[in-house]
């Protein structure tokens, strides 16, 4: 049984702007999930239906079996970790942590055995009787995790709690969120904005764009089966390549003409699916990271291009190199070490087995 | 699998929960608690300050016995009235003087007080702003003993140098001097606390450019400091325009309206008229005169108070 | 370049000018405090005389030899004689209790109030709000006397718990406006936390708001109580008999009789009385500010 099920949720605001156009999504139980899209998409408006702070305009939630709709937020056995931590500045670490079991009068022993247990996870021992003003960002966030931990509750729901905070400590937070969820194991929804978050902490991600769900599926499976285009482009940085071309017959399978000059063979296994679609155009999609400079892949369905480059990026680890094909700017990845100039020609290996086809009218990968 | 994008599911609308009674739903909700902690506020406003408005304007219609109404009668018989007419002119000469007076001292006072560092300004502030602190009737009640005819110390200290006695508070224009001069001292340090509140928000950076720019002190007056104040200096003025304008501590204690009716503001005139003589509704007529000064400022307050507001993002 | 340097390196002129720069800094700050130190003296003038007479005997006022400004056989006398004097003592009583009375009552209905308005959005809240800060405009000169008929016809006239019902509206208008704009800058998320940490809203109030606002909640305190202490038309318009006068009236209706000023005695009961507003001001300095430019300037 599902610990967390949205179905049909519909929220509009007033004015008729319609936020979230039809939720459905079944969580499970100790299931860590990631609600990841760009602003305005939805996501933390779901967020707050689930909690209790919005209203639903229709559909149901229910959570642990129960249909919570008109049920309040302190009685839906929820906690919520905010973007700002809201800890109340009046009240130490401790009691920030104990407020909602002082509030539902637990004994004083079981609240101090849960505080510390809490404390001890998160590494807040000594911090335990200062108050927010004298914490750092990281620490307060961890106060905020602490003061849901403490509830025990069915669900944790984070609404981007490492966006204030600056990129490194994002990372090391990012890893103690995850450490959390695997000692304590309680159902997570987590919404953000940065792909790599959802990737690295989820389960399952559910992409969101203007109010619905493109897709929901474990992180490798939104890497590498996108349903659309908006998918395919919003996971993954850096972002997937998409090149208007032409599907035409040659041989007897198929190629992609990018350009006069340019025309890959489509791998012949994906030649029936793709048949349908033969002299009309479409879009390719191919991430940078297929893009890379001249090598044996071990694979066949690998082409060589020679493209002229505009622009490269030494990042280190890996150089990004841009060029043209027809009009479009193009991102490939390739090896620190290989000879990358502006202005020259550099061949490049394409391994065409992690292409999309994708149709341009309605942004779905075939 | 429900993988993939939107699934209409086949659930019916919303399976709706059992609903408790409509009154129990009102009750629960949160809007109603907002109302119900707001209720003692609207008793108050609306007893206590709404309806003793109306009351009076239907009184000052009424006729002394306040049994048959008599329109404007009771104002334009006040309006006859000599006395009447020197309320008008004593009420508009102090209340206009005097916030003048206290606005430019304040503000004065104020940027003094910016010149000085910080750390100081909080001593200094500390006495400059006794004047406002002590109960305006008691402060009043010592400057009465220091404009008394017999006893009066500056008048010693005027003697003293050679000069003749004043007659403070016995001739019409020397009282009202004092009028003056004692909500001067009352209200000036408002005005300054409010300046320089304000002075303290106008970005350095602002007088920098200026400076660079190549003005003067004055002229750094003029095109930095005065417009970013214009907001506080209108509502400072319109308020104490309307707090002085129905002053009665200072006008009772000094003058109680003498000599000879000549310094009486519209409270005192009411009070005298209302309470003293007992013609209720002739009282009430005195104090509703005051309704259309204040009813301008006020909208004007409202409009700089809501102005503010939007700068402030 | 270092500035010193640059000032060495320049020409004699412009280190001429740097040099009477410096002096003109110099002089507009001794300027400011001669200036300011001026209008301290001005101002503190009354209280000063307050004081100086307060401990004169009536023999030294009336015999008005030497300087007034200063006493030169000073006495308790007149402080003792009114702190034996039941007319006073009653007065001073009457003033701490109905003050008490108003500021608990003004700032419970100001407290909830603003609490609604800043952050319980109903039918009319907006209306309210803007409302509530008009009534602080009207002033009390304009509602007296039709208050004299509603307190008449309730039975309160004479009564020193009229007050009760009437120093309310000075004070609860401007105590909902500075509690407003505390609450208002409380931020949002605070109160979302607590509702799921499972505050219903008057736990919410209680425990968090007021704590928070704490400031706010003193200088509306502050205000109140200065406004009831202070208060003079309202006592004189309705209190006619010295038991149930407060200090403000007591000490200017009662202690004023005939043509015999008792100066001495005068000046120190209004010591005495203007002392607690004065006290409160002194060690509250702060929070009494705030209140102050709480009103105009917190948008």
């Amino acid at each position: 049984m599902s610990q967390v099920s949205l179905r049909s949720v519909v929220k509009a605001f007033e004015g008729g702007v319609q936020a979230v156009k039809g939720i459905d999504l079944e969580i499970e139980d100790e299931e860590f999930v990631v609600l990841v899209g760009p602003s305005g998409c939805g996501k933390s408006t779901t967020l707050r239906m689930v909690a209790g702070l919005e209203e639903l305009t229709s559909g149901e939630i229910w959570i642990g079996g129960g249909l919570v709709n008109d049920v309040p937020p302190r009685d839906r056995d929820i906690a919520m970790v905010f973007q700002n931590y809201a800890l109340y500045p009046h009240m130490n670490v401790f009691d920030n942590m104990a407020f909602g079991l002082k509030l539902r009068k637990f004994p004083v022993a079981e609240i101090k055995r849960r505080v510390d247990k809490a404390a001890g996870i998160l590494h807040l021992g000594e911090l335990l009787d200062r108050k927010p003003k004298a914490l750092s960002g990281g620490q307060r966030q961890r106060v905020a995790m602490g003061r849901a931990i403490v509830r025990d509750p069915k669900v944790f729901l984070f609404d981007e709690p490492l966006s204030n905070l600056d990129a490194k400590l994002r990372v090391d937070m990012r890893t103690e969120i995850k450490k959390v969820h695997q000692t304590v194991r309680t159902t997570t929804i987590y919404v953000t904005h940065d792909q790599v978050e959802a990737m690295t902490l989820a389960d399952r991600v559910v992409v969101m764009n203007q109010g619905e769900i493109e897709q929901v599926g474990p992180p490798q499976e939104l890497y590498h089966k996108p349903l659309t285009r908006f998918v395919a482009g919003f996971i993954g940085s850096p972002a997937m390549n998409f090149l208007p071309c032409r599907l035409q017959a040659a041989g007897g399978g198929l190629a992609i003409r990018l350009s006069d000059e340019i025309i890959l063979p489509v791998p012949p296994e994906r030649t029936e699916r793709y048949a349908r679609y033969k002299d009309q155009p479409v879009t390719l999609g191919i991430r940078p990271e297929h893009m890379t400079e001249l090598r044996d892949h071990g694979r066949p369905n690998v082409v060589r291009i020679e493209p002229v480059m505009d622009v490269i990026e030494p990042m280190g680890m890996e150089t990004l190199v841009h060029f043209w094909i027809d009009g479009t700017l193009v991102c490939g990845r390739v090896d620190p070490a290989a000879p990358a100039n502006a202005g020259q020609k550099m061949p490049l290996s394409v391994d065409l087995n992690h292409m999309h086809l994708i149709e341009p009218e309605d942004g779905r990968v075939v | 699998m429900a993988e993939g994008t939107i699934s209409i599911t086949a659930l019916p609308a919303a399976r709706i929960p059992a609903r408790r009674s409509p009154m129990r739903r009102w009750l629960g909700h949160r809007s109603t608690m907002g109302f119900l902690m707001a209720l003692p506020l609207i008793a108050v406003v609306g007893g206590l300050v709404v309806y003793p408005g109306i009351y009076a304007i239907a009184l000052s219609l009424m006729d002394r016995r306040m049994t048959h109404f008599v329109g404007l009668h009771n104002f334009a018989r006040l309006l006859e009235r000599n006395t009447f007419q020197l309320v008008i002119f004593q009420s508009c000469l102090f209340a206009i003087t005097a916030v003048v007076l206290k606005a430019i001292i304040g503000f004065a006072l104020a940027h003094l007080m910016h010149n000085i560092p910080t750390r100081k300004q909080r001593a200094f502030r500390g006495f400059l702003l006794i004047p406002w602190v002590i109960p305006l009737a008691l402060s009043t009640l010592v400057w009465w003993w220091l404009f008394d005819p017999s006893y009066s110390a500056f008048n010693w200290a005027l003697n003293k140098i050679g000069l003749a006695s004043v007659p403070w508070l016995g001739q019409p224009w020397w009282a009202r001097f004092c009028m003056i001069w004692v909500n001067t001292w009352f209200g000036t340090p408002f005005f300054m606390i409010m300046y320089l509140a304000a002075l303290k928000s106008v970005p350095e950076q602002l007088y920098e450019a200026a400076a660079i720019d190549g003005a003067s002190a004055i002229q750094k007056l003029y095109l930095v400091t005065l417009p970013m104040l214009r907001n506080v200096i209108s509502i400072t003025v319109l308020f104490s325009l309307i707090v002085t304008f129905a002053n009665f501590d200072i006008v009772r204690i000094l003058t109680n309206g003498g000599p000879l009716n000549t310094t009486h503001m519209f409270a005192t005139y009411a009070f005298q008229i209302g309470i003293q003589s007992g013609d209720i509704p002739l009282g009430a007529a005195v104090s509703l005169f005051m309704l259309p000064i204040l009813a301008i400022a006020s909208y004007f307050i409202l409009r700089g108070i809501t102005q503010r507001s939007k700068d402030a993002y | 370049m270092s500035t010193a340097s640059a000032i060495a390196a320049a020409p004699p002129s412009a280190r001429r000018r740097h040099a009477s720069l410096a002096r003109q800094r110099r002089w507009a700050l001794w300027g400011s405090y001669a200036a300011l130190a001026v209008f301290i003296l001005m101002f503190l003038v009354p209280p000063f005389y307050m004081l100086m007479t307060s401990l004169k005997s009536s023999a030294e006022i009336s015999a008005q030899t030497g300087n007034p400004w200063i006493v030169h056989h000073p006495t308790l006398q007149n402080f003792i004689y009114l702190i034996h004097y039941p007319p006073f003592r009653r007065y001073f009583w009457n003033s701490v209790w109905v003050t008490a009375c108003v500021v608990t009552v003004s700032m419970v209905i100001s407290v909830l109030a603003a609490f609604s308005l800043a952050r319980i959005k109903f039918w009319g809240s907006n209306t309210l709000a803007t409302g509530v800060f008009l009534t602080y405009l009207i002033p009390e000169s304009l509602l007296f006397i039709p208050l004299f008929q509603v307190l008449g016809a309730l039975g309160l006239i004479n009564s020193a718990a009229c007050l009760v019902l009437v120093f309310p509206t000075l004070a609860v208008p401007f105590c909902t406006w500075i509690m407003i704009g505390y609450f208002s800058s409380i931020p949002k998320e605070l109160d979302e936390a607590a509702l799921i940490d499972g505050a219903s809203w008057m736990q919410i109030l209680l425990k968090i708001f007021i704590p928070v606002a704490f400031p706010g909640i003193i200088a509306a305190t502050i205000f109140a109580f200065t406004i009831s202490w202070g208060d003079f038309l309202y006592p004189l318009a309705y209190l006619y008999t010295a038991n149930q006068m407060t200090l403000t009236v007591g000490i200017i209706s009662d202690l004023i009789r005939g043509d015999v000023f008792e100066w001495g005695k005068i000046m120190a009961a209004a010591l005495m009385a203007a002392a607690p507003p004065v006290l409160v001001y002194a060690f509250l300095m702060d929070y009494y500010v705030a209140g102050l430019t709480a009103g105009a300037t917190k948008g």
